[in-house]
């Protein structure tokens, strides 16, 4: 091990998503941690932006978190670690964080310094011919194993890289890394499992870094957290001044967002926290031992994700206020779905409706089946191969509910409200096609490691 | 028997994505009383939480009663991914009502 204890700073769960908070990020940067690291990715936001190459958030705000932790990381020398580039962790999202990094070098007049960045897309062919030769892309998550046809009906694929290829930019000594889609642990434990750390402490240390100020408490977001790991233990410590991280946020925190509290998957195996021991050990600082980490028996599963689009699409809007065409919500928008099914037939297109105020939040899974509400919000989403089409789908479904033919109905001149009688274009419809794993020889045979010199600044 | 709702024994009900075909749900206590008090309840299980939600059981993947956090925590599958065209709560993250009123017995 090259020294006792290693120190990272996370100040935030998702870069870009929203700022960072500058104040704690400030009184943890002062006390000179080894490695500035934050995640950028999520699959949160929804397959639209993965599908269709795009940021999920302002690049301002991108820039505002990567500008704060690159001036803060050269000032002091350490490295910066960044995960999963602009949400997606795409080729293009990559591209655009190493350009954001290069304008930043400029516009602060930094030293020179080398910049790692590695890309995580994965190609169609790589998989097809996979399928092909009869190896298998297992299912996640009660999916069954990859077909060709999901595959065709995928736009676009990134594989969700672990450790490896932060470990090789690191051993090509890069102050500045810039990952494609990644474990969000994974830029965590890279560093400390290089340095020497044990594996179960490397791992569990970034699951408890990774969204940031989610492990301590009160809640509060997008706050600045430290975590130090010793051959022994992780502490993790709060940065914000009204903030302490505590056993029963950090403990909390290993349940957030996953299925089962005990156990993490990585590309190479899993972190058990069955085992763990929470400790109050200062006043903002929980101290944890205990994980183990059980590498992968045989190959090492990557994890792909893939989104493919399902058409494009237009979103309309009614309202309605008539307690007798609240109470027949359901045969209203039959009424005017079968007026689509006029025009366009059963298939080559979908239509939605969220009735806000009766379902629209949990669909079948609400219990109340009646609305109390006396008045309703429909939306409608109209989804076409082309414009045009959906344009009309979604135009025909929410007008058609100001015409629907309710026996005793008292209002004959419209049984719905418009805020605009028109319908909104919106983002093209994506989905999920692939949450799958590929068993590869090599983990690095998936992600490519670029250096380059950024000399723009002080040379 | 008296009754008391889950919303005033438990510090946390929240639901939330865990990944993209899934939704997990964390009840969390601060005292461990109220945690012992709950799991112990036996009310809170696989098969009255899918009748709540009015999904088949197996729609739930994981049961975990977790006491490091005193918290209860389950695991439900979507019938479609997040975000696919329709989903009303892409995030996942409002889900969580039903349980609020849950009544769990106290005794005197």
């Amino acid at each position: 091990m090259t020294g006792k204890s290693l120190r990272f700073i996370c100040p935030n769960g998702h870069l870009g998503f929203a700022p960072s908070k500058r104040e704690s990020f400030e009184i943890g940067a002062k006390t000179r941690p080894d490695f500035y690291c934050c995640d950028s990715g999520s699959s949160d936001i929804g397959p639209g932006p993965l599908g269709g190459d795009y940021s999920a958030s302002p690049y301002e705000w991108q820039k505002h978190d990567l500008e704060m932790l690159l001036v803060a990381a050269r000032n002091q020398g350490a490295p910066m670690i960044i995960g999963s580039a602009g949400d997606t962790g795409t080729k293009s999202r990559v591209d655009l964080y190493v350009q954001t990094i290069k304008d930043l070098a400029k516009k602060h007049n930094l030293a020179p310094f080398k910049l790692a960045y590695f890309y995580s897309d994965v190609p169609k062919d790589y998989l097809k011919n996979k399928i092909n030769r009869g190896e298998t892309i297992a299912g996640l998550d009660g999916r069954k194993n990859l077909t060709l046809e999901e595959l065709e009906q995928t736009d676009r694929i990134v594989a969700v890289a672990g450790i490896h290829p932060y470990i090789k930019a690191l051993e090509m000594e890069a102050d500045v890394i810039i990952g494609g889609r990644s474990s969000d642990i994974a830029i965590f434990a890279a560093p400390a499992i290089k340095a020497g750390f044990p594996e179960s402490l490397s791992y569990y240390m970034g699951k408890t870094l990774e969204c940031a100020s989610f492990c301590a408490e009160p809640y509060g977001a997008k706050e600045s957290v430290i975590g130090e790991i010793t051959a022994e233990d992780v502490k993790v410590t709060a940065m914000s001044p009204y903030q302490r991280c505590t056993v029963a946020s950090v403990a909390g925190h290993a349940m957030y967002e996953r299925s089962n509290p005990y156990f993490e998957y990585v590309a190479g195996g899993m972190i058990d926290m069955t085992n763990c021991n929470y400790e109050q050990y200062a006043e903002k600082t929980c101290r944890i031992t205990g994980p183990v980490f059980v590498p992968v028996k045989g190959k090492v599963k990557v994890k792909l994700e893939g989104s493919g689009k399902v058409g494009e699409r237009f979103v309309g809007i009614a309202g309605v206020r008539d307690p007798y065409t609240i109470k027949h919500i359901d045969k209203v928008l039959d009424w005017a779905r079968d007026q689509v099914k006029e025009r366009f037939g059963e298939k080559g297109y979908e239509l939605y409706y969220n009735v806000y105020g009766k379902n629209g939040v949990m669909g079948e899974m609400e219990p109340l089946k009646e609305s109390s509400c006396h008045e309703l919000c429909i939306v409608c989403q109209g989804v076409a191969p082309t414009k045009e089409m959906a344009e009309e789908i979604t135009m025909t479904g929410t007008r058609q509910i100001f015409y629907a033919r309710l026996p005793e109905v008292k209002g004959t001149a419209g049984t719905a409200a418009f805020s605009f009688d028109e319908v909104l274009p919106a983002s093209a419809a994506f989905k999920w096609t692939i949450n799958h794993t590929v068993s590869v020889d090599d983990p690095m045979e998936l992600f490519d490691v670029h250096l380059i010199e950024v000399k723009e600044g002080k040379s | 028997m008296k009754t008391i709702k889950l919303t005033d024994l438990a510090k946390t009900i929240r639901s939330k994505n865990a990944g993209t075909d899934k939704i997990t749900f964390d009840i969390i206590f601060r005292e461990k009383a109220n945690y012992e008090l709950v799991k112990n309840s036996g009310l809170l299980n696989k098969e009255n939480i899918a009748s709540l939600y009015g999904i088949s059981e197996d729609r739930l993947s994981d049961f975990v009663e977790f006491d490091p956090a005193y918290a209860i925590k389950f695991t439900i599958y979507r019938k479609e991914p997040s975000g696919s065209p329709g989903d009303a709560d892409i995030f996942g993250s409002q889900q969580y009502s039903p349980l609020l009123d849950i009544e769990i017995p106290v005794n005197d």
